[in-house]
């Protein structure tokens, strides 16, 4: 078989290119909601764990916050995805679109707590007691001082984190979300032909990662034009 | 900066078109040396009782004894490998695997990547609903959720008759299963065999008198491996006309 007629068998045929179009929404979908989710849940956990770490305040919420990072950094997503689908809303009808959210949220959620507490660790000390010389109380001091320098610091480790989780959202098929990967081998199943579908696929990735990459680096640029 | 971008994607790019070329290039390699070949390598997938299935370490089934018997035939070793369902096909028209064994159904879009060996059982997609589903045959499908295992006949057949919409493809027909026996889907259609495995393990379903579809299953083999199917058709003429073959499905369905 010629390349253009594999191309037409792949794509074309039975409009093929939808199971990769309407997968690409959904991959994008889930992304997006499970970064808010992630971001926000990170940084809750991350001040918990942060304001224990400085002040020794909020022992109980801490360990707890510990306890949940231990948890769902110690067991593959792929794994918490099913558990959330078949054993925690076995006998609930719940959209698939929102387990996956929340399982890739979650998840990203204990990675990210992590790297923004390391940005809120990695200023220094004194930033801190210049804040507090200052008259600021522990919280505005946090605000207004620490997290603009933690962030700028968190950067780079943060794009990183939502690449991953990017291309972890590709287990979804498991529970027969029709995500991008899942539209892949959906038409893999139907034309048997390894090739095409996982390369389009690949690429797919690929391009939106180069995309998302880009726009980290303008945010980090921009960033550092404040340091003036 | 940015021409440098570009050309590092076109790097990527040729070699992975380098990569693949060469792929393919020595699978061709092993087909023409066409030297004695001492295991003959199927590939399945072990999740469908009671045609595979794992008992402990081992794959065991009507397929999995079937084609220990043909290899038998041949004076060869079986050796199985395990896979998902959608990656059988590849499998053996790459040439990893000689024989693709897995209650696969005879099918036009399939023949254009394989050879089918003559079939050798008949087998029929039926549809599995909760005890008190207001669902009595295929007709009564339309517009409700239909589970299936991706890359199946049952998941073909009820793309084409339902749309896409209709149809939620799992890894695995247990999951299938497992979703209509959680009320998250409203039947699923599969094989009879495994049906009946999954309905005597699940409480509160059933399966359908009313057939969805019937089917010939086949053995594949890589397209113009002539020499193989010769072979394995004859293998498969004898076992059935002695009565091995009885025996065994005999052992696995009651």
């Amino acid at each position: 078989m010629s390349l253009k007629e594999r191309f037409y068998i792949n794509f074309i045929e039975d409009n093929r290119w939808h199971y990769i179009v309407d997968g690409l929404k959904v991959t994008l979908l889930v992304t997006f909601c499970a970064v808010m989710i992630g971001v926000v849940l990170g940084f809750l956990l991350a001040i918990v764990r942060a304001t224990y770490d400085k002040t020794g305040r909020l022992k109980i919420a801490n360990v707890l916050c510990k306890v949940y990072i231990t948890i769902i950094r110690g067991t593959p997503v792929v794994v918490q995805l099913l558990i959330i689908y078949f054993v925690i809303f076995g006998s609930v009808n719940i959209s698939k679109e929102i387990v996956a959210v929340l399982a890739f949220g979650m998840n990203s959620s204990a990675y990210v707590a992590e790297i923004f507490r390391s940005g809120i660790m990695s200023v220094d000390n004194g930033q801190f007691e210049a804040g507090r010389s200052l008259g600021f109380n522990y919280t505005q001091t946090m605000v207004h001082i620490i997290m603009p320098q933690a962030f700028k610091n968190v950067l780079p480790a943060l794009g990183n984190e939502f690449i991953v989780l990017l291309k972890e959202t590709s287990v979804a098929g498991y529970i027969a979300l029709q995500d991008l990967t899942k539209g892949g081998d959906i038409i893999r199943s139907r034309t048997f032909d390894a090739f095409m579908p996982l390369i389009a696929v690949a690429l797919i990735y690929l391009v939106m990662v180069m995309i998302f990459t880009k726009l980290v680096e303008l945010l980090e640029r921009r960033l550092r034009n404040s340091d003036h | 900066m940015k021409m440098k971008k570009l050309g590092l994607v076109l790097t990527a790019i040729a070699c992975m078109g380098m990569i693949t070329a060469c792929g393919s290039k020595d699978s061709a390699k092993g087909d023409s040396k066409g030297e004695e070949k001492k295991t003959l390598v199927m590939a399945t997938n072990a999740e469908f009782p009671p045609y595979e299935y794992y008992e402990g370490d081992e794959i065991v089934g009507i397929d999995a004894e079937f084609a220990a018997a043909i290899a038998e035939k041949l004076g060869m070793e079986l050796k199985i490998e395990d896979m998902a369902f959608n990656s059988i096909l590849s499998a053996v028209s790459s040439g990893k695997a000689d024989l693709g064994v897995a209650g696969m159904t005879v099918d036009e879009t399939r023949k254009k990547q394989v050879d089918f060996s003559d079939s050798y059982y008949t087998g029929r997609q039926v549809i599995i609903v909760k005890e008190d589903s207001d669902i009595a045959g295929p007709d009564g499908l339309e517009g409700k959720k239909i589970g299936v295992q991706e890359g199946t006949t049952g998941d073909i057949y009820t793309t084409d008759d339902f749309g896409d919409e209709a149809i939620e493809r799992y890894n695995k027909g247990m999951e299938a299963v497992q979703a209509l026996a959680q009320g998250k889907i409203d039947a699923v259609v599969i094989d009879d065999q495994p049906a009946q495995t999954f309905v005597e393990q699940v409480e509160g379903l059933k399966v359908l008198e009313a057939e969805y579809a019937e089917e010939d299953y086949a053995i594949a083999l890589k397209k113009g491996n002539t020499e193989l199917l010769e072979k394995v058709n004859a293998a498969i003429k004898e076992l059935k006309e002695d009565g091995t073959f009885d025996e065994i499905v005999a052992k696995y369905i009651k």
